[in-house]
């Protein structure tokens, strides 16, 4: 398993930021990016505890929906949407001693759309009358593309506080890894759209323009005018809010380009979220966005590749007798009946032989990565889940050089 | 289960990113095809994934057959609502349904529900229609099918009036029908995907009218050897076996050893989730057990391969 050979940074070279290392060095924000079910979580945690641990200062992992096991470990449980420190019994219980603080906090999307609210309704009433409305409540509880909004404007939140030297972003689960990029921006032209305006206007005035007619009808055959009078509320008591949001998901967007950021962008080397890895690291380039790494996670050892291995399992399957025979003659105990012997030897070269295909074709798929980020590494496959501080001091170490 | 999984009329496969659900829907579409149906498999999430597997180009919203029986579309609501505009309101389409679709859109960033309506009523309408025997969708992600499964309702509780109030009376009968549609979570045996389908399971229960038919266990790896073999494979480390085998093969057995022993390790690690899994699912709700593949690539050949295995499973 610790047979790994560090491809991503080559020994020998020593540019500074050819390390996770180097790049956090001069980094505030470091947002984790890439398709579900890579591993992407606990890739931001134990960045953020190794940046605590090496590079002292204090640092927040903000994340979105931790393992039990290793919201525990960060001391999460139940805490919402408050940031907590890391105690320091926790690092004394992983036997290691942190330069500086780390601090953890969850995403709760409800309650960070309630304050946002609460910031930028102008008066109470406003304020109350949108908390109570159903639309407002489906919007902020369930549209799901509320949350890539949310998690970014925490993000700015808190940088703007200045709390932190560095805060490592866990981001949602998104259908497209690209939604949350997209989302203050869509958030600010949602809110200044022009469909906006012709939503409102006739419960306003009873003016119904001869080129806004068509649309009503259509729209009150499918919706119904219950319905559409209902959006029309919740749209107007937007309104009064509308410039504190859209200046507000400028900024957030303009906080994402800025030098300070930089994206990790996490993976596996399994074909389908690979692909989209890569998709999103081109998207990063393209619009001037900071890739400052990319994590291949769960990589299968490098042995298993190794063709003198291979011809080694081939070689046990095909001497199986004459090596059982060996065995047992050298041997008591379990090593004593060559039937059983053979079977064995015959499962471990199959076995073998299987895993080689499966690391054969990852190897490819490695091959093929097009993006170039700054650094590139490689975490070797866990025979244990992570879920307490050694565990992510264990991964961590394979990103850190 | 009331009536067989390949049976019904309308399966949604669902799962946490990365548990391979894509390629469980394909599986399950190829079998359900191999069985004499005509089977449409339906894209929602639009990321090309499906016609991967069957090593095509592109889908798109208008339905093409990749495998004998097998016809796959891309979720599209725009081409959805143009659809229903069309034989529903009789709407003059052409021309029209630029500035219509894009206030829908608006519309439906605001409410949610409304663009999940047009994704679960074009499934629903071929079901009604009877066009294919079986509608296997592609769902989203399982934090997002709940709320796909559940808009029919949502919004005909919104909703008072109008037609997509109608509309949502028939599409309730189809959802909230055991015999005629059903949910399939798929899980890998590892602590999140396992947490995740728990957590799906209740909210199903509790937020849908869909009954949750069967999870699949994708990627089970094989049990390597029984516990008498596996005292012989602990002596086969110790350096005196090690030492004859070096031998006997003229090469270094570590390594091949050692891949036997992770082997070992990585399923003996996801057995505790399994058994997490089948402790928190209704007992009444069967697991499928589709193995590992160790193939080359992950192509129609071992989305056949997981077929067959489907089929084996299903009690075929």
């Amino acid at each position: 398993m610790s047979r790994r050979q560090a491809r991503g940074a080559p020994a020998g070279r020593s540019e500074p930021a050819a390390t996770v290392e180097g790049l956090l060095s001069a980094r505030e924000i470091v947002i984790a990016c890439g398709p579900g079910g890579v591993g992407k979580t606990t890739t931001a945690a134990a960045t953020a505890v190794m940046a605590a641990l090496h590079h002292g200062g204090k640092v927040l992992v903000l994340t979105v929906d931790p393992a039990k096991r290793l919201a525990n470990a960060l001391g999460l449980e139940g805490i919402g949407n408050s940031e907590r420190r890391v105690p320091a019994s926790a690092f004394r219980g992983a036997g290691v001693k942190p330069r500086g603080e780390l601090w953890a906090a969850m995403l709760d999307t409800k309650e960070s759309w309630d304050d946002l609210i609460r910031r930028h309704a102008p008066d109470t009433r406003t304020r109350d009358e949108i908390l109570a409305n159903p639309l407002y409540q489906n919007i902020s509880g369930r549209f799901v593309q509320s949350h890539d909004y949310i998690a970014m404007e925490r993000l700015f939140e808190i940088h703007s506080e200045g709390d932190y030297d560095l805060i490592v972003v866990d981001t949602p689960p998104t259908r497209n890894a690209l939604d949350f990029l997209d989302a203050p921006q869509r958030m600010a032209d949602f809110f200044s759209s022009r469909l906006l305006r012709w939503l409102i206007v006739p419960y306003r005035s009873k003016l119904v323009n001869v080129a806004t007619r068509p649309f009503y009808q259509v729209a009150d055959r499918i919706l119904g005018t219950q319905f559409l009078a209902d959006i029309s509320e919740f749209f107007i008591l937007f309104q009064s809010m509308y410039d504190g949001f859209v200046q507000r998901a400028e900024s957030v967007g303009r906080l994402l380009s800025d030098r300070r950021t930089t994206f990790m962008v996490v993976s596996t080397l399994e074909a389908v979220p690979l692909r989209e890895a890569e998709f999103f690291a081109r998207e990063l380039t393209g619009r001037s966005l900071h890739l400052g790494a990319v994590v291949l996670n769960k990589v299968l050892p490098d042995f298993l590749r190794d063709p003198a291995a291979a011809a080694v399992a081939g070689a046990l399957q095909e001497r199986r007798a004459e090596l059982a025979g060996a065995l047992s003659a050298a041997a008591r105990g379990p090593l004593g009946d060559p039937v059983q012997v053979e079977r064995v030897l015959v499962e471990v070269a199959e076995s073998f032989l299987n895993f080689r295909v499966v690391a054969l074709r990852e190897a490819e798929e490695r091959a093929h990565l097009g993006s170039a980020p700054e650094v590139l590494a490689t975490v070797p496959f866990f025979d244990h889940d992570i879920y307490d501080l050694a565990g992510l001091v264990r991964l961590g170490e394979q990103i850190w050089e | 289960m009331t009536v067989d999984l390949v049976d019904r009329r309308l399966v949604f496969v669902t799962g946490k990113g990365g548990t391979g659900k894509t390629i469980v829907a394909s599986a399950l579409a190829l079998f359900a095809a191999g069985r004499g149906k005509r089977v449409l498999v339906c894209e929602v999430d639009g990321k090309g994934d499906v016609a991967g597997f069957f090593e095509a180009g592109p889908t798109g919203f208008a339905e093409r057959e990749l495998a004998p029986g097998v016809f796959v579309m891309t979720m599209d609501t725009e081409a959805s609502l143009r659809e229903y505009l069309k034989l529903q309101l009789k709407v003059p389409v052409v021309g029209r349904i630029g500035p219509v679709a894009k206030a829908f859109d608006f519309v439906a960033t605001a409410a949610p529900g409304v663009r999940e309506i047009l994704t679960v009523g074009k499934l629903c309408y071929e079901v009604r229609e009877r066009h294919y025997d079986l509608v296997v969708v592609d769902a989203p992600a399982s934090g997002h099918v709940v709320g796909q499964l559940a808009a029919p309702q949502a919004i005909n509780e919104l909703v008072r009036v109008g037609l997509i109030r109608s509309q949502t009376d028939w599409m309730l009968e189809i959802l909230s029908d055991p015999d005629q549609t059903a949910l399939v979570a798929v899980c890998t045996p590892e602590e999140m995907p396992v947490n995740e389908t728990l957590e799906l399971a209740a909210r199903v229960r509790d937020e849908t009218t869909v009954s949750l038919a069967a999870v699949v266990v994708n990627r089970v790896l094989p049990e390597l050897f029984s516990q008498r073999e596996e005292a012989v494979f602990e002596e086969l480390r110790t350096p005196a076996a090690v030492g004859v085998l070096d031998g006997g093969v003229g090469g270094d057995v570590t390594p091949v050893l050692e891949a036997a022993r992770l082997a070992v390790t990585m399923r003996r690690s996801r057995a505790v989730h399994l058994a997490r899994l089948r402790e928190g699912i209704d007992p009444t709700v069967p697991l499928l057990y589709l193995p590992f593949m160790f193939t080359r690539s992950l192509g129609l050949r071992a989305a056949r391969l997981l077929a067959q295995a489907l089929g084996e499973e299903l009690g075929y």
